[in-house]
């Protein structure tokens, strides 16, 4: 089984349209892949259903690079 | 001032028939049809299983994987017609023309799919799976905005909805805007993928579709005795409108001239024309005073010729009336015997095949024309395109809630 690392760069990179090797772990999401607010809203949802799990808004608004969203769920899956 | 003269000089096609305004052409004047089984979706249960698909269409070809993904297949068709469209216009859209291009691209029903898939989420696993480009990929207006986005179009951007009549209003409206001065150039059309299971189950239960489900190609029969119905076709059609000294001054290949466009309203009931087809013969009337033209000088008319029971019948009274002593010279056909009813692209994939035909001095044929209706009493090119020389032509559409659009092409 993929690290949650592997798992998360992967959905970015599908999500965003760019490649895997591009995903950073420092990359933030607007400002080096290109993404726009729905974009983001989006990501975050695949997230949501790659880990099976619920990120509330006021979370989500947060987390605006790979990194981020790696520590998020490193933090918040069982 | 001389009223501004409107020219098509870029067209562009996605249809029952093929993804190119080329490729469609080529079939329409061969006579072949376009519809089929629908396998979108298990049919069993719908009066109706026949329609005219897109087959084989690239999307890669159009759109980045990322962007696909957020549109309804409406969007996906006529971006794609668009693109074809401004490419055969060989225009290049730099920073003097980009405020004076616009867009004027409809939908008779829109994104009615991802709406109809929408809807499943939130039952099945609640509002918050919604995916955010749920409204901005189904909104009729967004053909407009993506191609205006891609190409810098600052114009005037705008999407006329009118069932039916949609393509026809979008393209004669557009004109007018060239003409009284808000833009040159305006990318034009519809587009339409209403064949869904609430569009199927809708118009089914209208009584409007035919239901030869075991002979797809043979069920759109505009004017025959057995008609029983239209039949619903997927695709778009894209036409590069342009203001006739600006496409001169720039070397642009005219395909034809926009001479007139007529309007009306049947003001008669919510799906069916009056029986002497007074609306549709306002419309076409209205299109030949705008062109300053006579009903003689018209060669071939494009008619919506539908396949259903009194829509046909009325037209075919309108034609008669507006020709008079002329009508037996007419050339009358209907290319939804082939693509079947694009709805809100019908009348800009219609809107080529008029040009197309005043290009070829062709006529493309009514099919399934086996055995003409009683009242039915024009030359209808049953079976086999006419060639014969053409040039004026009007493209009729109709829709429901009474509107009524014509458009005349004439040669130049």
């Amino acid at each position: 089984m993929s690290s949650i690392e592997e798992r998360v760069k992967k959905i970015v990179a599908e999500q965003l349209g760019v490649k895997e090797e591009d995903v950073q772990e420092n990359a933030s999401f607007v400002e080096d892949l290109g993404a726009d607010s729905l974009d983001t809203v989006e990501l975050v949802m695949a997230l949501e259903e790659e880990f099976e799990t619920e990120i509330p808004d006021e979370e989500a608004e947060k987390i605006t690079t790979v990194k981020l969203a790696i520590d998020y769920i490193k933090e918040n899956l069982q | 001032m001389a009223k501004r003269r409107i020219v098509v000089t870029g067209m562009g096609m996605i249809s029952p028939l093929g993804n190119s305004v080329a490729e469609s052409w080529q079939n329409i004047v061969a006579g072949k049809s376009g519809i089929g089984l629908i396998d979108r979706f298990d049919v069993s249960q719908y009066a109706t299983q026949i329609g005219g698909a897109v087959k084989g269409f690239e999307l890669g070809d159009y759109f980045q994987p990322k962007e696909a993904k957020r549109f309804d297949p409406f969007i996906h068709y006529g971006v794609a017609a668009a693109e074809q469209a401004l490419a055969d216009s060989g225009l290049t859209v730099d920073e003097q023309l980009a405020p004076r291009f616009g867009t004027a691209i409809g939908s008779g029903i829109g994104g009615l799919g991802l709406v109809e898939n929408s809807r499943l989420i939130v039952e099945k696993s609640g509002p918050r799976k919604l995916s955010p480009f749920t409204v901005p990929g189904a909104i009729i207006n967004m053909i407009a905005g993506v191609v205006a986005i891609r190409h810098n179009l600052q114009g005037p951007s705008i999407a006329i909805t009118t069932a039916c009549t949609t393509g026809t209003h979008n393209i004669g409206m557009a004109a007018r805007m060239i003409a009284y001065g808000d833009a040159d150039v305006m990318l034009v059309g519809g587009a339409e993928m209403a064949t869904t299971p609430v569009g199927i189950g809708g118009f089914s239960a209208a009584r409007a579709m035919s239901t030869r489900n075991d002979d797809p190609q043979a069920a759109s029969r505009p004017w025959d005795k057995d008609r029983d119905g239209f039949v619903l076709g997927d695709g778009a059609g894209m036409l590069v409108l342009e203001e006739y000294e600006f496409a001169k001054q720039r070397g642009a290949r005219i395909y034809a001239e926009l001479s007139g466009f007529g309007m009306s309203c049947d003001a008669h009931h919510m799906t069916s024309p009056p029986e002497d087809g007074r609306g549709a013969h306002a419309a076409m009337q209205n299109a030949l005073n705008d062109a300053a033209l006579n009903a003689e000088q018209i060669d071939y008319i494009n008619a919506h010729g539908t396949s259903t029971l009194a829509g046909d019948i009325a037209e075919s009274r309108a034609v008669e009336r507006l020709m008079g002593a002329a009508a037996n010279q007419v050339a009358v056909s209907s290319t939804k015997s082939m693509v079947g009813h694009l709805l809100g692209a019908a009348g800009a994939v219609e809107a080529i095949f008029s040009v197309l035909a005043i290009r070829d001095q062709l006529a493309p044929p009514t099919i399934n024309l086996d055995n003409v209706d009683e009242g039915c009493n024009l030359n209808y090119v049953p079976h086999t395109a006419q060639a014969r020389e053409i040039q004026h032509v009007l493209s009729n559409s109709f829709g429901f809630g009474g509107t009524n659009g014509s458009l005349l092409f004439s040669k130049i």
